[in-house]
């Protein structure tokens, strides 16, 4: 589904990413963890096609199309959902409102017909019985005053109204309480099948309690060092990060000092 | 013919032909006034950003009233709404209709004559105090049978909402003149717009001074939707007597030069005014917005929220002049200017301007220029929505919370698809 070859990318001619691979099949779930500053926001920024981001280099292949070639929208069109780590508010703008407008564009990029306005309510009731979320959040500003618990929720209410392909949650679990991230997972895994993906972005194992990750990868540097099962999860939540670190940057230094006696 | 000879040519036609009207002695006091001033250039602190003077270095002809169809200006909800109409500054009887019983619509000249003489002459041309400049000059320099004295009694609510349509037609100067009396505890709600029937240079240089007497209500909005060729210097100027409310929203979205003048002065305790206006300038359009908030009794409190969107060549001004007055210890005054560039060649010049001289008081300013929110653009985008309906639904989003505050469900229903129609933005 979701083929990442090399990728290498920054921001304000800083590197970020320097090659990353991964590669993502249906009905899987993918966790990347890391360090703060190991690159794992830039990764989901490029993916979804933040503008300030430059690709470097590497390719990025989605459903077999050239995912870096797409506008935002149209990644959103072919399947791909960002969930932000930091949802915005949009001052004006109702959420309802935003939600039919989102719906209906990603149907006509499918060459879909738009829902009208009893579809759309129908499918809409069905989703928030499914987030646990109420009308009145509905019809307010979209995220604006929303609580931290609230906005998350808002995102992954969404992902269910766009149905995804692949969805990459962006520090989802962040600022969250218990609760939270228990209506939060138990949102996101209704929402599993064979069909669909999931890439989950988190600094903490917590979350991986509640939406259980087929892998793990663990981000350094802008690269994967480190891939395994779930277990990997709880060694790093056991070890910190700093068994990685330690083992990478005496990997490097190393590497530094071979060089010199070269 | 140069434009000062043409007149006070004008003006010596006026008098002689007038000379026994109440109004003489009046025009002759402001336009010795607007001889020593002259038209104002940018080298006057109030007229900074705006070139009035472009206007009448061309040549015009001071209007005179006309029978035209005005059904293509008419206002959605005119059906129930009193209707004023001016056509190049002089009042329209025949074009006018008036459905409330409770309100009194006779000329200005009438009223300084009648029962009305004493309010009509207490508040009249008080707007001179504010704006000592040429423009304001010139309006009263020409007020004539063609001035309008507008009231509502005391504890009345006038029943129909109050569209007045400023018109012009032809290559003119329109002086529009308005003196709108609120009695005691009255109520009115008032929309004004402006037209011009053919696409010739004009200017309307509209005074309208309204007193609101205690514990009454005032509605006020203004709409401005104009061609590149018509000019409007347009001045609200407000009286609040103790306890009064007033809601005005000022909305520009067309024109050539457009210039408000809203002022409140905060008479007696206890008042409340709240001051929105929302302009989105495109072409080569001027939107300038300057407000005066006079407090000069205790307790009395103001919220001023202007909003611009400035597109293409578009300028914005925006200048919000407080003040609070040594008595007025108590004062709550607030205000804000947000802006939105959308283009490189677009620009704001923004001043916020308080003088106070209470020491226990509230008060705040801000202003804000920026572009439209990356990040917001992103999110919308990032949702399937393309590019450019996103960027509509953002500045859509930005303007409704002075939409919002228009409370006629007709005229906000309209204001908003003009602004919709502008961002090519189906309202959902």
């Amino acid at each position: 589904m979701l083929k990442i070859d090399n990728l290498q990318a920054g921001i304000e001619g800083r590197k970020i990413l320097k090659g990353i691979s991964l590669d993502i099949k249906p009905g899987e779930v993918h966790a990347i963890m890391g360090p703060n500053g190991s690159g794992k926001s830039t990764l989901a920024s490029v993916l979804a096609g933040r503008k300030d981001y430059e690709v470097l280099g590497g390719s990025v292949e989605f459903l077999g199309k050239d995912l870096l070639d797409l506008e935002p929208e149209e990644r959103a069109g072919e399947g791909l959902f960002l969930g932000f780590q930091y949802p915005v508010e949009i001052p004006g703008l109702s959420t309802t409102n935003f939600i039919k407008t989102a719906v209906n564009e990603v149907r006509k990029y499918r060459g879909e017909e738009p829902l009208d306005a009893v579809k759309f309510l129908k499918l809409m009731k069905e989703k928030m019985a499914l987030m646990n979320i109420d009308q009145s959040l509905l019809s307010r500003s979209l995220n604006e005053g929303f609580s931290g618990g609230e906005k998350k929720r808002n995102e992954i209410f969404q992902m269910a109204m766009l149905e995804p392909k692949l969805a990459i949650l962006d520090e989802t679990d962040s600022g969250l309480d218990i609760d939270a991230i228990r209506i939060v997972s138990n949102g996101v895994n209704k929402l599993r099948s064979k069909d669909n993906a999931v890439l989950l972005i988190t600094h903490y194992q917590r979350l991986l309690d509640y939406i259980v990750p087929d892998f793990v990868h663990v981000l350094y540097k802008g690269r994967i060092v480190k891939s395994g099962p779930k277990e990997l999860a709880l060694e790093l939540e056991e070890k910190g990060y700093d068994f990685i670190k330690n083992e990478i940057d005496a990997a490097e230094l190393a590497d530094q000092v071979a060089e010199i006696n070269k | 013919m140069d434009t000062t000879t043409y007149i006070k040519e004008q003006f010596d036609q006026l008098q002689s032909a007038d000379s026994g009207s109440q109004l003489s002695a009046k025009r002759q006091d402001a336009f010795t006034a607007f001889s020593n001033w002259g038209i104002p250039t940018t080298r006057h602190e109030e007229w900074k950003y705006t070139r009035i003077g472009s206007f009448f270095n061309k040549s015009f002809e001071i209007g005179a009233s006309k029978s035209i169809s005005i059904d293509a200006y008419r206002l959605p909800g005119h059906e129930a709404a009193n209707e004023l109409v001016f056509i190049n500054g002089q009042y329209s009887a025949e074009l006018s209709t008036i459905r409330s019983k409770e309100l009194t619509v006779i000329s200005l000249e009438e009223a300084l004559q009648n029962e009305y003489a004493g309010i009509a002459n207490k508040h009249f041309n008080h707007s001179a105090n504010y704006l000592k400049d040429g423009i304001n000059a010139l309006n009263t320099a020409f007020v004539t049978k063609g001035a309008v004295f507008a009231a509502v009694k005391k504890g009345k609510i006038v029943s129909h909402p109050v569209y007045i349509y400023n018109i012009t037609d032809g290559q003119v100067l329109a002086l529009p003149r308005t003196l709108v009396h609120l009695g005691e505890n009255a109520q009115i709600q008032i929309v004004e717009t402006f037209a011009s029937v053919s696409k010739s240079e004009s200017l309307t240089n509209q005074v309208m001074e309204i007193v609101v007497e205690k514990d009454a209500i005032l509605e006020y909005c203004k709409i401005q939707n104009e061609n590149e060729y018509a000019n409007q210097v347009s001045t609200t100027h407000i009286r609040q007597a103790g306890k009064s409310l007033v809601n005005a929203v000022t909305i520009s979205l067309n024109g050539g030069i457009v210039r408000n003048n809203t002022n409140v002065v905060m008479e007696a305790s206890y008042c409340e005014a709240h001051l929105y206006g929302l302009y989105f300038p495109k072409g080569n359009t001027l939107i300038d917005n300057h407000t005066v908030v006079d407090n000069v009794e205790p307790h009395c409190f103001s919220n001023e929220l202007y909003k611009g969107m400035l597109d293409e060549n578009g300028t914005g001004v925006f200048n919000g002049k407080i003040f609070v007055r040594q008595p007025a210890q108590k004062t709550n005054a607030f205000q804000s200017n947000k802006n939105v560039l959308l283009s490189d060649t677009a620009s704001v010049n923004t001043k916020p301007q308080l003088e106070i001289f209470a020491d226990d008081v509230k008060c705040s300013h801000g202003c804000t220029v920026g572009k439209l929110d990356e990040e917001g653009l992103f999110y919308l985008q990032s949702r399937g929505v393309p590019e450019k309906t996103a960027k509509a639904m953002l500045l859509h989003g930005f303007a409704g919370d002075i939409l919002e505050k228009i409370k006629l469900a007709p005229i906000r229903t309209y204001v908003d698809q003009l602004i919709a129609d502008r961002l090519e933005f189906e309202i959902a």
